[in-house]
């Protein structure tokens, strides 16, 4: 992947960008969709899922998962509504399972290690796992900046004022906040706006240096322009972290990732995996028929 | 019954110690309340114990409550008196209340525009804040010259000739008595009947009434054949909560109700006890350990029957949010 | 057979319709009326005796006039404030226990054991205290009374936690958790801090309903005419200085009565009509 190609299509927003058709998004990623095979060098960690299947009680929502996820790329799912994306994004920080009678099967390594291994620890594990959810959430008592904070305070060793100060603009800064809101960091979070409050989710995830970032379609409650700008940050931040982000929106998946992982549910079968592969794969060639119907928008 | 997600199965795997810390201590916590129901009910059958064996279900039956040993009077406690005035005048209380209350129910849900509603319900229900000990001075010194000088001499003269009703407002009107407790009761029972029946009527589905009125039923008839029957069993809930509080009411009651006559009978003109009262009043004069023991035992009567009328009322109104919720989904 | 019947059916279901809305007016205005009757009698039968003696002075001996009830204020405030540091961890940390970590059957049993509880007359608990404490441990005593006061609270205050504690929504929570936050600071230092203004209200709203209360007192704290700082001893209290004074035969006393139920109504009333406007307007703002 040249730099080059990540510089241009991670170009600021702009609302003609969004009026193309699905194929010159493509197009434009050609080159950068190749690297996606995860030649991608060192950065972050990789994930492997395992045979994973996840309930609800009795209610299976996904079945017999197995998929790679490369570190330093953007992996995007994508499927109909209530083929289980969502949940298998949340199987891979242990968030799944804070959900009355949610329970997972089969396994989830990351950096190697299982992390549904019966000693392995749920907090220790999603401290290395940012997670961003659908709507912004920031904590409505704290200002931007102890937002930012919130989890190096809870979490970690104490540090020093100057220490947080430094977190706290550099978090700002890779999410291009900061010049908004360098001025009133002693504000409420929650008097920002949508987009501006979703990036102050990302910042607060990324303050304490996870190595993976899960974004559950993180733009599904933002207006266009701040979408853009969720999306040209995820340009930024995967040279830094493997990131998983789920969407419903296909240009979006087009646009923002690397590989695509097509996930269905069916009269047949609770939801799984079709394919996955290169985005510009799946998308031009994808070589299930119930791929092609769902890109095609005959599906869901 | 939403809860949180933490309380959730499967969340509290491999916790961390903290966590386990913590759960254990507000778990002790709540423990504390279970403990206080166990040892209410524990502590006052151990105190009862004397009575109970002593007079068996004669304590129920019995209606002679002769704390002293005469010659000619045996001592003896029979709460049948007690157990009457507190079935009177709660009765009365809901002849009384539930028709108000469900009235200004209908008005401030259905009826009313929200700026009339809003406000009128919201005063109602301050009523709840009134302190028990507030309503018997207003009791004693207005509501009863009031009941002898104008009420009740009214009632007997337009009741007083009918066969049946008659009885009950026979005798010399003295303000003190079971129909003054009863009325006391009504007004502090109110809004909480009130407030209940209010959140019933508005548990039922929108598209039910919403329907009706879109096929051009009058509010009226939408409000006697879509929303009174629907919430039947809730408002019915409602009552019984209100009755399991009129039963349970000390203060006031105590200060009108007159304290003297143990006689059972028709005139609701008799002043009497209820078994709230009959504590307050003798407990600190319980001499001997066989009349505590019978005044504990009192005390626990009123704690069962006020508990499942409790039950019983929330069983009722849970019932009905349930259903409802279910037809939501 | 009538000639219309359409028609005489349609004026029929008019009346029908007013008629249930006049009863209806009718009955919501009376039980208005009613607050404003009983709080009209206590404020104009009340306020003539308020003075500084009242607030600053005990009472005197039968016959003589003057004096107040100052030490009944001091009792209630006391045995109140004693009330409340008993009751608020056991009411609070119940609340959490049920929405935050309660789990199964032993969860509903402590939900079951509170609605129990918020239902007990207050004499019992009145003869409960007497019968746990004041016989052979206390005697009558504040301490006895702010016992009987508690246990009166801790339901109270654990449903109001608890229904406080349900608004917050669970992405506020999933946020936490996905920091990698252990459950317990979840709740410490997101949860409580988020509703904490609707936790005091529930705490204010519980001592105003203890405020209030007679009779589990008349069995516990006794009351007492005179000054005592020593919560071990009888305590005098604003409703057991009502009562005894209403039930009392002299007009002084019957003016002092009035007078300390319109200070108490004054108290318990601002103090709950603030806590449900409060409450209102919160819940509203946190939508």
């Amino acid at each position: 992947m040249s730099p080059n190609d990540g510089q241009a299509t991670g170009a600021p927003a702009s609302e003609g960008r969004m009026m193309r058709s699905l194929s010159d998004v493509i197009q434009d990623r050609g080159s950068a969709a190749v690297a996606a095979d995860g030649s991608g060098a060192d950065v972050g960690k990789g994930i492997q899922i395992r045979k994973l299947s996840a309930y609800y009680g009795t209610h299976q929502a996904l079945e017999n998962i197995d998929f790679d996820i490369n570190p330093g790329v953007v992996t995007a799912i994508i499927g109909p509504s209530g083929c289980g994306k969502s949940t298998m994004i949340r199987c891979l920080n242990r968030m799944h399972e804070v959900i009355r009678g949610a329970s997972v099967t089969g396994s989830v390594l990351v950096d190697g290690k299982d992390i549904y291994a019966s000693d392995a620890n749920p907090t220790r594990i999603r401290r290395n796992i940012g997670m961003v959810f659908q709507k912004p959430n920031p904590f409505p008592t704290r200002s931007i900046y102890e937002n930012v904070i919130t989890g190096l305070k809870l979490n970690l060793k104490r540090k020093s004022k100057r220490e947080y100060d430094e977190v706290v603009e550099k978090s700002l800064r890779a999410v291009a906040l900061w010049d908004e809101v360098k001025d009133k960091l002693h504000d409420s979070g929650t008097a920002l706006s949508g987009g501006q409050q979703q990036r102050l989710c990302i910042a607060r995830a990324i303050a304490i240096e996870p190595e993976i970032l899960l974004l559950d379609e993180p733009a599904s409650a933002l207006d266009p322009t701040a979408t853009m700008k969720i999306e040209d940050l995820l340009f930024e931040l995967k040279t830094r972290y493997t990131i998983v982000l789920v969407t419903h929106n296909m240009q979006q998946a087009a646009r923002a990732s690397d590989i695509t992982a097509f996930f269905i549910a069916d009269e047949r079968h609770v939801g799984h995996l079709v394919e996955s592969g290169p985005t510009r794969q799946i998308f031009m060639t994808p070589s299930d028929k119930r791929t092609e119907d769902y890109i095609s928008g005959r599906l869901g | 019954m939403s809860r949180s997600i933490f309380s959730r199965r499967g969340a509290a795997r491999a916790a961390d110690p903290g966590d386990r810390v913590f759960a254990a201590l507000v778990a002790a916590m709540s423990s504390v309340v279970i403990l206080l129901v166990v040892g209410f009910v524990v502590l006052l059958t151990i105190d009862s114990m004397p009575s109970i064996k002593r007079f068996g279900l004669g304590f129920l039956s019995g209606s002679i409550w002769n704390p002293v040993e005469t010659e000619i009077n045996h001592l003896n406690f029979g709460a049948l008196p007690y157990i009457f005035g507190t079935v009177v005048t709660s009765v009365i209380a809901l002849v009384i209340a539930t028709p108000l209350a469900l009235g200004s129910a209908i008005f401030v849900s259905e009826y009313a525009p929200s700026w009339l509603g809003k406000p009128v319900s919201f005063i109602i229900e301050l009523l709840v804040a009134i302190p028990s000990v507030a309503y018997g001075i207003w009791g004693l010194f207005v509501l009863v010259p009031l009941m002898r000088g104008t009420v009740e001499p009214f009632l007997q003269q337009i009741l007083g000739h009918i066969p049946i009703l008659g009885a009950l407002v026979d005798g010399p009107p003295f303000g003190q008595d079971l129909l003054t407790g009863g009325v006391v009761l009504s007004i502090m029972i109110l809004p909480t009947i009130l407030s209940l029946s209010r959140e019933i009527i508005a548990q039922v589905p929108r598209l039910q009434k919403e329907g009706m009125l879109a096929l051009g039923a009058t509010r009226w008839e939408v409000l006697s054949q879509a929303i009174l029957p629907y919430a039947r069993g809730g408002i019915i809930g409602a009552a019984m909560l209100g009755l399991a509080r009129a039963i349970g009411e000390t203060m006031a009651v105590t200060m009108v109700i007159g304290n003297s006559s143990t006689k059972i009978g028709a005139s609701l003109f008799t002043p009497g006890y209820t078994i709230a009262s009959a504590i307050a009043n003798q407990f600190t004069e319980a001499d001997s350990e066989i009349y505590f023991s019978a005044i504990v035992e009192l005390g626990l009567v009123l704690l069962l029957v006020a508990s499942v009328f409790n039950i019983a009322s929330r069983f009722l109104v849970s019932r009905l949010t349930r259903r409802t919720g279910a037809n939501n989904a | 057979m009538r000639r219309d019947p359409e028609g005489g059916k349609f004026l029929r279901r008019r009346a029908a319709g007013a008629a249930s809305i006049a009863v209806a007016s009718i009955l919501a205005f009376a039980s208005v009326a009613i607050l404003f009757v009983i709080v009209g009698h206590v404020v104009v039968n009340g306020i003539g005796s308020l003075n500084a003696d009242f607030f600053t002075k005990i009472p005197k001996p039968y016959g003589e006039s003057g004096g107040g009830i100052a030490q009944a204020i001091m009792g209630t405030v006391m045995m109140l404030l004693l009330a409340a540091v008993i009751a608020i961890p056991f009411g609070v940390g119940t609340a959490i226990y049920i929405v935050e970590f309660g789990r199964g059957r032993f969860a509903e049993v402590v939900r079951f054991a509170v609605e129990l509880l918020a239902e007990l007359p207050s004499i019992v608990v009145g003869v409960f205290v007497w019968a746990l404490v004041v016989r052979n441990l206390t005697g009558y005593s504040g301490i006895a009374g702010s016992l009987a006061l508690a246990i009166i609270m801790i339901p109270i205050i654990a449903r109001g936690v608890e229904e406080i504690l349900k608004l917050v929504p669970d992405s506020l929570r999933e946020a936490a958790l996905a920091l990698g936050t252990p459950k317990w600071k979840v709740v410490v230092f997101i949860v409580i801090p988020t509703v904490l203004p609707g936790i005091l209200t529930g705490i204010m709203l519980s001592v105003a309903r203890a405020a209030g209360e007679t009779a589990p007192l008349l069995l516990t704290a006794l009351g007492n005419s005179f000054f005592n700082f020593d919560l071990r001893k009888p305590m005098a209290a604003m409703p057991l200085q009502i009562y005894t004074y209403a039930v009392s035969p002299y007009d002084d006393w019957h003016a002092k009565a009035w007078a300390s139920t319109l200070v108490l109504i004054g108290l318990v009333g601002i103090l709950s009509g603030a806590v449900k406007f409060f409450t209102r307007r919160w819940k509203h703002e946190s939508q």
